[in-house]
């Protein structure tokens, strides 16, 4: 089951810039959360900030709190548990290219040393009947490399190797933007169906998108977070001027 | 900036307003018809329901089509909402007045009497609510919008004091039933207008504000899902 995550103060830098300017905000368990807002607004370094890929980057830092469930992940747990718990998937499908579509979904069990044959088996069609793709790749398993799918099922390939270690969470980084527009539908169906069994952070420009498949919405703008309200409310009467003027397209 | 969306929604507008002309119009000219018998005001106001008819299919289209292209967003989507609402409002608005006109050709057939029935004031009242709902959306105005409503009151209090002078009047002369159940049907047709005036200014609201005050009831939101 997925958990909540509370952020409490987050603060964040690259080198110098301040790109995350104290964001509190509650993302409920089982329910997918949109975040929305121009480039450059700190809505991606948010979610890097809650699985930890933030301090990745050598000049990059962040002070604050972010619980995940009960954990406090800056405090409590290593950046490898987080990453377990926290599954993410980027704008750019990146599945590793020369692997089988099998060994793309079970590198993340394998890294944790899980070699049980029939559970990786088991997992592995389990993750991929979750990313709605084993139908499609289900007699190609160990033949086929996940670089010779189409962009939609690598996508989809990502998301079952993300779901392949059991997380709690699925942050989704602008996961349908190189897609087209039946790939699209796809995804964001696997979003309806996983909310079910996982708490998902959907980072996108479109705001459609964010309209049909979150029950919340926060916009961001310079580091901050201007607005967080359901998703109803932010594309029907957002309280916010500066949100209005720039769902409506009056902004800039 | 979406420069062509916004000029497209101010398109909208001036056409809305035009019909919104057309529409007040004919019922001024019915009323005007019913003051003085002229039957060359009825068949102008006979004239004008082709064209409003016209201008709530083109509107409807003009907004679907923005609908599908755009997809509006908050105070864009409730503006074309209230459009598409008060777009059915006018032209009902306009079958009212073809309604008065067709009484008052009726009555111009008939002995002039005098009836318990201030028409012309009734009237006055109508059209005011229908020029000050219209005024408030030109001014994005919601307090306006918003007396539009207790106006309502005058005219309903009106239209039903006229159903019990007349219902009075027919017990002693019911020599004069046709003129005057073609009046009560004219004080009816007025009372209608004074609720589609209402609508509009209803939608304004709903468009300025985002608050949904139809019926006197509590504002319905949008579902909240922060938990």
């Amino acid at each position: 089951m997925g958990v909540g995550i509370e952020v409490a103060d987050l603060n964040a830098w690259y080198g110098s810039t301040h790109t995350l300017k104290d964001i509190t905000l509650n993302i409920p368990a089982n329910a997918a959360t949109a975040l929305i807002g121009p480039s450059g607004c700190g809505k991606s370094t948010f979610v890097r900030c809650l699985n930890r890929m933030h301090e990745t980057n050598p000049t990059a830092r962040a002070t604050g709190t972010v619980k995940v469930g009960d954990k406090d992940i800056y405090r409590d747990s290593s950046p490898v548990e987080i990453r377990r718990r926290i599954g993410m998937v980027f704008q750019r499908p990146n599945p590793f290219p020369t692997m089988s579509i099998y060994d793309n979904v079970a590198s993340g069990l394998k890294l944790n040393g899980f070699r049980n044959r029939k559970m990786l088996d088991e997992t592995v069609e389990r993750s991929l009947k979750q990313a709605a793709l084993w139908e499609e790749v289900k007699d190609d398993l160990k033949k086929k490399s996940g670089a010779s799918l189409s962009g939609g099922q690598q996508q989809r390939l990502c998301i079952a190797r993300a779901l392949a270690v059991d997380p709690e969470v699925l942050l989704m980084d602008e996961p349908a933007s190189a897609l087209d527009p039946v790939s699209t539908s796809k995804i964001e169906d696997l979003i309806f169906y996983l909310k079910n069994e996982y708490t998902i952070v959907i980072v996108t420009h479109n705001m459609q998108q964010a309209a049909r498949v979150a029950e919340n919405t926060g916009f961001f703008l310079t580091g901050n977070l201007v607005e967080f309200t359901s998703t109803n409310l932010i594309f029907t009467k957002p309280k916010d001027k500066r949100t209005e003027d720039y769902i409506t397209g009056r902004f800039g | 900036m979406r420069i062509h969306f916004h000029k497209t929604l101010g398109d909208l507008k001036e056409r809305l307003l035009v019909m919104a002309g057309l529409a007040e119009q004919a019922v001024q000219r019915s009323i005007e018809a019913y003051n003085t018998r002229d039957l060359s005001l009825c068949d102008l106001v006979f004239q004008s329901e082709p064209a409003i008819n016209r201008f709530q299919r083109e509107i409807d289209q003009m907004a679907l089509d923005l609908l599908a292209r755009e997809q509006p967003m908050a105070v864009d989507l409730r503006f074309i909402l209230a459009v598409l609402r008060i777009n059915a409002d006018l032209e009902r608005v306009g079958d009212q007045a073809v309604n008065i006109a067709a009484r008052a050709r009726d009555i111009s057939t008939q002995n002039n009497v005098d009836l318990p029935v201030d028409i012309p004031k009734l009237a006055k009242l109508a059209s005011a609510m229908v020029r000050k709902s219209l005024q408030s959306f030109i001014e994005e105005d919601a307090a306006m919008a918003n007396t539009v409503l207790t106006m309502d009151d005058e005219v309903d209090a009106m239209n039903r004091a006229a159903f019990t002078a007349i219902t009075v009047l027919l017990q002693e002369h019911s020599e004069l039933a046709p003129q005057a159940l073609s009046t009560l049907i004219i004080a009816r047709n007025l009372e209608r207008v004074g609720d589609h005036a209402t609508n509009i200014a209803e939608d304004v609201i709903f468009w300025v504000e985002g608050a949904d005050v139809r019926h006197g009831g509590d504002a319905i939101n949008s579902s909240q899902s922060m938990d």
